[in-house]
């Protein structure tokens, strides 16, 4: 075979055959599908669908809360990283394995749970009321969904690179008479500007594609709180395909473009990497 | 995965110069107090309002819910459809990653991509692609109609928008692992006349067992969990075509909380088991010295 490079072991016709036949199964038809019943439109017809005020009006609630909540995800999933990977204090490490747990999570739970919380007389929702704040049925409440599926994903980008840092070259800063802010600016903050930017990346492309926690607690409302996914399966349930499968290239483009960026952010890092060991 | 630092490293930071200044306990408790708010708003507050719903109306209501036929339809489902999906997506990781991690080959780099893809696209186009493929109007929609086979709106599509969101688990897992442990050990078996199978189940397997376990009960979790793709997929026919997930919907939209967050509870249990697991095989893992 002149595919490969020769190899004493065995097994690699079945294997790669295996795989491969798996996957033009479960993806590449399927996705074919996709892009197929969406260019079987006549390009007006699916500009029409794809720049409709609904879905226009969706696209901004999906990528606006989704990079607002990898913004907190960023800010807070620092320092919770900054907290688990540098400060011993009880119960750090239940806190460190429950991080998972909005990957574990089923969606829905996550989304009837959290509504319930943040819900009017919810154990959160009633001391936000009085101020005028409301989460539940608003686009807080899908920044807020969003944040807690996504959040794994910043903090568990960030650890190892805090971990990284190089802490003889923190320490040399600060017997050199740099002060801690100083050391935190010049020193750790460029190690880690890779993981910040990928981790938010990373929760960017998980929270736009989410469907089972925002729908309970987005309200759903046309043009105000309908996120992108939710206005497919509207078009799905109207048995309107070609309309839903418009927006799902859409959101695809979307998809490979993050994906796209976090492979870019990946190199970069290393890049830096081996830059910074030389 | 997990990125602790070793007790002594932590022992040593904190005999650094300027570690009990006060500006450093003013900054430590700051971070440690606003880390835990967070976590405590947005994860500890809704897990334990699962609990607090789920009884509400006290034991008997709780265990009352799980009496009911559909919620018990819905839990065989789910059971059902893990049953189906694990084992084929164990085989699928296990011969990915030997293809991936053993072999090197042309267009390696795009079988990881397909692997990664279904994780980044949007569990509704998951199941919408299912939709386009087998549906009524789909591509073999028709053809499918004729010879009476449903797959949409029937067990088939579940199995197929579970599979599809769930199988890169496994395969992620192991294809690190694999890639990291190398060669040498398999050559040697091969060299020294062992078969392929024998090499595989004697030597490799040993070896990935954790990492394996983990890909397994990880691609099991999400295989319960899954709504978005198998909510479009499913047509929502009670007692019939209903997963856990969806029968928590379902039971939430009818104002019936305690019995929604009851069948939320397990599902929650089940999330809960699947970190200790987790935390259990990193420990075994440590423990094996890698």
């Amino acid at each position: 075979m002149s595919l490969r490079a020769p190899s004493v072991l065995p097994g690699f016709g079945l294997t790669f055959g295996f795989t491969s036949f798996f996957l033009s199964a479960l993806v590449l038809l399927p996705l074919a599908a996709l892009v197929v019943a969406a260019g079987s439109m006549h390009w007006s017809d699916f500009l029409a669908v794809i720049l409709s005020r609904r879905a226009l009006g969706s696209y901004r609630l999906s990528f606006g809360a989704s990079a607002l909540a990898a913004t907190i995800n960023v800010v807070f999933g620092f320092m919770l990283a900054w907290t688990l990977t540098r400060y011993e204090f009880p119960g750090r490490k239940v806190i460190d394995a429950l991080i998972d747990l909005p990957f574990a999570l089923p969606t829905a739970v996550s989304g009837i749970a959290l509504t319930t919380v943040f819900a009017q007389h919810g154990w959160i929702g009633r001391y936000l009321e009085p101020l005028g704040i409301r989460v539940a049925y608003t686009w807080l409440g899908v920044t807020l969904a969003l944040t807690l599926i996504s959040m794994p994903f910043a903090v568990r980008t960030l650890q190892p690179a805090l971990l990284e840092v190089q802490r003889d070259l923190e320490d040399a800063a600060e017997t050199l008479g740099a002060g801690r802010w100083y050391a935190f600016r010049r020193i750790i903050l460029p190690t880690v500007l890779p993981a910040l930017l990928t981790g938010f990346t990373l929760a960017f492309a998980r929270a736009v594609g989410e469907y089972g926690s925002v729908i309970f607690i987005a309200g759903n409302l046309p043009l105000k709180t309908e996120i992108t996914p939710l206005l497919i399966v509207i078009h799905l349930e109207q048995f309107d395909y070609r309309g839903a499968a418009a927006l799902g290239v859409v959101m695809l483009a979307m998809s490979f473009a993050v994906l796209f960026a976090i492979n870019l952010l990946q190199s970069w890092g290393r890049r830096r990497q081996v830059r910074a060991a030389h | 995965m997990a990125a602790a630092r070793t007790a002594e490293e932590r022992a040593d930071l904190a005999t650094r110069p300027g570690y009990n200044s006060w500006v450093s306990v003013l900054v430590r408790w700051l971070f440690i107090a606003v880390s835990l708010a967070f976590l405590a708003a947005l994860l500890i507050a809704p897990v334990a309002t699962v609990f607090a719903v789920a009884f509400s109306h006290g034991l008997e209501a709780y265990l009352a819910s799980f009496a009911d036929e559909d919620t018990l339809a819905a839990i065989r489902l789910t059971l059902l459809t893990a049953a189906v999906v694990v084992p084929v997506n164990t085989v699928f990781g296990l011969a990915a990653a030997w293809a991936i991690a053993k072999f090197e080959f042309h267009g390696k780099s795009v079988l990881i991509t397909l692997i990664d893809l279904p994780l980044a696209v949007s569990p509704v186009i998951s199941g919408m692609v299912f939709v386009l493929l087998f549906g009524l109007h789909g591509w073999f929609g028709l053809w499918l109609e004729r010879h009476d086979i449903s797959i949409i709106f029937a067990l088939p599509g579940i199995f197929l928008a579970t599979m599809f969101v769930t199988f890169p688990y496994v395969a992620r897992e192991l294809i690190p692992l694999m890639q990291q442990l190398g060669n040498d050990e398999e050559e040697a078996a091969i060299t020294l006349g062992a078969g392929g199978w024998l090499t595989f189940f004697r030597v490799t397997l040993p070896r990935i067992r954790w990492g394996l376990l983990y890909g397994v009960i990880l691609s099991n979790a999400r295989a319960m969990g899954e709504f978005g793709a198998v909510s479009v997929v499913s047509g929502h026919i009670r007692g019939l075509t209903i997963t856990m997930p969806l029968h928590i919907e379902i039971l939430y939209n009818e104002y019936n909380f305690v019995g929604a967050f009851a069948v939320a509870s397990l599902l929650t249990l089940l999330a809960g088991l699947t970190l200790v697991v987790k935390n259990l095989i990193e420990r075994a893992r440590a423990a094996q010295g890698r």
